[in-house]
């Protein structure tokens, strides 16, 4: 622990290899962006410049306007209400089944408690990719296909397992102490719960919101197997309707993306922390 | 605060031995939602593998192995077969291979490191399907980055290449995407493995005067065991269920070209309608995917303090 303190004190000092080591690590962070990079500059070419030979990396004239044609270019208003409406119904049912869950499996010992850990890592682990013949037609017997309320349960199912792990290590964490003085000062289970505990452990419910919403934002197969009606399609399916439909105006398309990408970048920067020890589920540390 | 400590009332459920039942309020929702969206699906493709089905959906009775024998006899299964292997193999050892060092590097003390890490999480929070359509324009023949680049540089004789449509390219550029895509989860799990090693250990090594690379040799590298273990499994199971790089791309063609056993049980359903051996090739995915999930769990059982 001292070493630690000491190291961040002392100021950091350019030596030839450290510079090396800098310069390749800023590469290497390009490297990662540069496809996104790629993808801003052309969302910022007008229609002339994208298949203009030779082709420029910048755009010669920079339309900002694509970013407020494109709304009425394609149906991406609609595209993103499914997103949002799909994607905070499903964070909200994963923390309905999650908080008490993880709650209760980090404070109890019941016979079962095991296996059942094993089998929400075992559903962590299973994509619905694998399951969607399955999955469809179990959608089909419901009457749900082409349904939103389809889309929120699937993604909610699959991103249960992360929430779970991730807030049984946080209730864990709060000592049982404080809670047992709450309980004796007269405070419900419940009271307890949302007033001592919630508090603490809320950096991991905000990483498990965060991360349920981005991977429900980012869901593909589901969303193209159940989704039919293009109006009812979220953004990650409606994107690929782009392509052939509207004659592939790769400007539109990217500011589109643009749209869709950059929001869900910030808030997933956010989590950075929690992000390896809930995939991981407390096995790497 | 001290004397409350006395004498507390042990909080009901706290007692040992609890039965299930009374964990069912808390768990119970969440076990439903496993059954309905997990268990009921997997149960629904091996019930239908072995029933005939019509290509319209309708069921006709039980059909015993029928299905799988005509999954078997299809021409295309053992390329295709081979062809996973091949994808998963490539990019699960090159993604590793390429993030241990990634790892090490944004590990080291620089200024700016955590602008560096944040751009290395950009390809992780994307979608997946998008990533696929920006470096499909990328590698667009006319106007894409990478043959402008190969022009500057005077390479191919100024001739564009085809990336996507030439078969000697195509499948070459999937598995770089799935490599692309896959690095940023696997470099971050390396380095939190780098992150847990103790800084005395390291220390008491260079103090004894060993190099940079005889520390990471014979201490880090062997520490971070786990860590690779875990990321491998991860991204078997993740580039064997890959399915939006190849389906944004190629739809697997032409043909069945590039096609993995995942795209093709997908194809089979959903654009063929030859429901039949497409659950068959369901039932397998599934039982390759419970494989290595099996081994999962007791990896990481036998990493982990307490389950």
């Amino acid at each position: 622990m001292r070493t630690k303190v000491k190291k961040e004190e002392v100021k950091f000092i350019w030596t030839p290899k450290k510079a090396a080591t800098a310069i390749s690590a800023y590469m290497i962070g390009l490297f990662f962006i540069y496809p996104y990079i790629n993808m801003l500059f052309t969302s910022l070419k007008p229609r002339g410049e994208l298949y203009a030979s030779p082709t420029k990396r910048l755009p010669q004239s920079w339309q900002f306007d694509n970013y407020l044609n494109v709304w009425s270019k394609a149906p991406i208003g609609d595209f993103l209400k499914a997103s949002v409406v799909v994607s905070v119904c499903a964070t909200i049912l994963v923390l309905i089944v999650s908080v008490p869950a993880a709650y209760y499996v980090a404070r109890n010992r019941f016979k079962g408690r095991g296996a059942f850990l094993l089998l929400v890592l075992a559903t962590q682990m299973f994509s619905p990719t694998a399951l969607i013949i399955g999955i469809f037609r179990e959608v089909k017997f419901f009457g749900l296909l082409d349904t939103w309320l389809a889309l929120i349960i699937v993604n909610a199912g699959f991103n249960l397992a992360f929430a779970v792990w991730l807030l049984s290590g946080f209730f864990a964490s709060v000592p049982v102490e404080i809670e047992e003085a709450a309980l004796v000062d007269g405070c419900t289970r419940f009271t307890a719960l949302r007033r001592i505990v919630l508090p603490v452990t809320l950096p991991g419910l905000v990483t498990a919101v965060i991360f349920t919403f981005v991977a429900t934002w980012n869901e593909f197969t589901v969303a193209l197997t159940i989704i039919s009606s293009s109006s009812r399609q979220p953004i990650s399916t409606g994107i690929t309707t782009f392509i052939g439909q509207y004659d592939v105006a790769w400007q539109y398309l990217f500011t589109t993306t643009a749209i869709a990408i950059i929001p869900v970048v910030i808030l997933f920067i956010s989590i950075e922390k929690y992000l390896v020890g809930g995939l991981t589920a407390g096995s790497v540390k | 605060m001290t004397s409350i400590s006395l004498d507390v009332p042990k909080i009901k459920n706290r007692r040992p031995a609890n039965s299930i039942i009374n964990a069912l309020p808390w768990i119970g929702p969440a076990l439903l939602l496993i059954v309905l969206v997990v268990v009921w699906p997997a149960i629904e493709l091996i019930r239908i593998s072995l029933t005939k089905i019509t290509s319209a959906g309708t069921l006709e009775g039980f059909n015993g192995l029928g299905n799988y024998r005509l999954l078997f006899e299809n021409p295309d299964l053992k390329a295709i077969a081979i062809r996973t292997v091949i994808w998963v193999l490539s990019v699960v050892s090159l993604t590793i291979l390429i993030s241990l060092p990634l790892a090490q590097l944004i590990n080291q003390n620089f200024p700016g490191r955590k602008f560096v890490r944040w751009a290395m999480i950009v390809p992780w929070a994307a979608s997946v399907v998008m990533t696929s359509i920006i470096w499909k324009w990328m590698l667009d023949l006319t106007s894409g980055e990478f043959n402008l680049t190969l022009q500057q540089l005077g390479l191919q004789n100024g001739q564009p290449v085809d990336w996507l449509r030439d078969p000697r390219y195509s499948f070459f550029v999937l598995v770089w995407i799935a490599v692309f895509v896959s690095i940023p989860f696997t470099t971050f799990v390396i380095l939190a493995g780098l992150q847990s090693i103790p800084h005395d250990i390291v220390e008491a090594a260079q103090v004894d005067g060993a190099s940079s690379w005889q520390v990471y040799r014979g201490i880090k590298f062997p520490l971070l065991r786990n860590s690779l273990l875990i990321a491998t499994i991860i991204n078997l199971i993740n580039v064997f269920n890959s399915f939006p790089i190849i389906w944004a791309l190629t739809r697997g063609g032409p043909g069945y070209d590039t096609d993995t056993m995942i795209t093709f049980a997908y194809k089979m359903a959903f654009v063929e309608y030859n429901m039949g051996p497409s659950t068959a090739l369901g039932v397998v995915n599934f039982a390759f995917i419970m494989l290595i999930v099996l081994i999962y769990l007791r990896v990481t059982k036998a990493t982990r303090v307490q389950v």
